[in-house]
């Protein structure tokens, strides 16, 4: 392993590389800010020299130029006594990182301070590696609101002090907007909060990350499966199961069983134990709906939320017909998201067309991305060209 | 993380608190007010907020396709009643809640007298990606 790859460098591995570099520069006291800009900059110094002279140790090579970078940074505010202290000081380069440092990190960048959108992006940077540039791709936004975003994320984290930062349940809540942003642009942020979920599992050991790393893969494996050729939503029921990846369903509910044997349950835990119930089923009718509603009463006794609620009134109504999941839908407050959908549904399936055709329109007005509004205008065009039960 | 379209019109919101129109400002007035709107988009690249931002001229037209192999129809100027809109800007927020009281700052930019105007403007959250978890 030299860094390259036919000649040019391997940017996979350097992504791999800079998180690890990043904490070691911490860890030998750096600041947070200066470190990340050091490491950058030695990740530029690969690109250039790499491809001609490949380094022996890539990691030892980086830590060693962000080193001397950092120092150099720091040379003109410094005197050259204190430079000459700190580089006397320098340990020596080697396999460095340790688990302990890499979790500092995701904890770091998950601080409490930290607004959400602040978080991911300084997570996606941080730890994933991904540059200002990717970051803004993914998000739709340009690079110099990124690069601001990233900047004063920074200085909240410097200015809490050393020691904060979040827990792992402040880090698997930003992982999971990540997951949750899907893709647009160049950068699949599905698969690059897999990516840091895996990781993660792989320095601390939690019931909860496996949780969300299996529901991760278990949602990410009907990817193929989501949208039709035109780009239009296919809803569960609807979906071609041949084309989930079976692949990541064997990977996802391996590692969910192995988290549930710990008899410590958890939301994502609980999530992922639906999803996988889905995933179980060949055809839509085969789902076992009475387990799902058995699962969905669990993750309301973990975590009692509207939302929560509105999605067990659906998994009632696929359980115990459609007046049942009305009763479920019954109490909860209309103006939640979703749900007219829900309560469109419902009707759909009690044969009342009109009442479910008006209820999808009204869904659509609400809705909040647009290809779940194409979907739902289509389903009330639907019932309102064809009078009587629907399907 | 939410985008929302912040819109700015010549005519059709609703009368602002101090209506004198632009024209019976001091130039002054006017400098003061463009660097008013100048320094709230600072603000906001500096906030990581900004995604973009517009001026429209007043001026423009209706238009139509009218039919294979004919030429577009148009229709106008702008009829005096006609909603017309002077400008957007787009910012990316956390929250509705942040993008009302950014709102709030923009309508404080200073009219006449260097009073705040009041202005009334529309704020619309974008349509997003979908989910990937909707279960």
């Amino acid at each position: 392993m030299d860094g390259t790859v036919d000649g040019t460098v391997d940017e996979a591995l350097l992504r791999r590389l800079v998180p690890e570099v990043l904490t070691v520069l911490v860890r030998r006291g750096a600041g947070f800010a200066e470190a990340e800009d050091a490491a950058q900059e030695a990740l530029l110094d690969a690109v250039r020299s790499w491809p001609r002279d490949p380094p022996r140790d890539p990691k030892a090579w980086l830590v060693t130029v962000s080193w001397r970078r950092l120092v150099d940074a720091t040379r003109a505010e410094d005197a050259r006594r204190r430079r000459e202290e700190r580089l006397q000081a320098e340990p020596p380069a080697g396999p460095v990182t340790s688990d302990d440092d890499t979790l500092q990190l995701y904890f770091l960048c998950a601080h409490p301070a930290l607004s959400p959108s602040s978080a991911v992006a300084l997570t996606l940077r941080a730890v994933g590696g991904l540059t200002t540039r990717q970051i803004a791709q993914a998000h739709l936004v340009p690079e110099a609101t990124v690069a601001q975003r990233i900047s004063r994320a920074k200085r909240t984290v410097a200015q809490a002090g050393p020691g904060g930062g979040g827990d792992v349940a402040t880090v698997l809540r930003v992982l999971y907007l990540v997951f949750n942003e899907g893709y647009s642009g160049d950068v699949d942020l599905a698969a690059e909060a897999i990516r840091l979920t895996r990781r993660l599992a792989g320095v601390v050991d939690h019931p909860e990350v496996a949780g969300l790393l299996a529901l991760q893969l278990l949602h990410h494996a009907r990817r193929a499966a989501r949208t039709d050729a035109g780009g239009a939503l296919v809803p569960l029921a609807q979906q071609d199961r041949g084309r989930w990846d079976t692949t990541l369903v064997a990977e996802g509910v391996a590692v969910l069983q192995a988290a549930l044997t710990r008899d410590r349950l958890g939301p994502f835990q609980a999530q992922a134990a639906i999803a996988a119930l889905h995933a179980d089923a060949r055809r839509a009718e085969e789902t076992d709906w009475g387990q799902i509603v058995e699962w969905y009463d669990e993750l309301l006794r973990l975590e009692d939320s509207p939302v929560v609620r509105l999605n067990r009134a659906v998994a009632v109504g696929e359980a115990d017909g459609g007046p049942a999941g009305l009763a479920a839908l019954a109490g909860l407050d209309p103006s939640l998201p979703r749900y007219a959908a829900v309560s469109a549904h419902l009707h759909e399936k009690c044969g009342d067309t009109a009442t479910a055709a008006g209820l999808y329109a009204e869904a659509a007005r609400r809705a909040t991305n647009a290809p779940e509004r194409d979907h739902l205008v289509r389903q009330s065009a639907r019932l309102n060209r064809s009078p009587g039960p629907g399907r | 993380m939410a985008k929302h379209l912040l819109l700015k019109h010549y005519r059709g919101a609703p009368a602002g608190v101090d209506d004198v129109p632009m024209d019976r400002w001091t130039p002054e007035e006017v400098t003061a007010h463009l660097r008013y709107m100048d320094e709230f988009a600072d603000r906001l690249r500096a906030t990581g907020e900004y995604v973009d931002g517009q001026a429209l001229a007043p001026t423009g037209a209706w238009v139509r396709h009218d039919g294979e192999g004919r030429p577009p129809v148009t229709d106008g100027p702008f009829a005096e009643t006609k909603d017309l809109v002077a400008g957007w800007m787009v910012i990316d927020v956390d929250s509705w809640d942040r993008a009302v009281e950014l709102a709030g700052e923009l309508s404080a930019a200073p009219g006449a007298g260097g009073r705040p105007l009041h202005e009334w403007l529309e704020v619309h959250p974008f349509l997003t990606a979908p989910p990937t978890v909707t279960e």
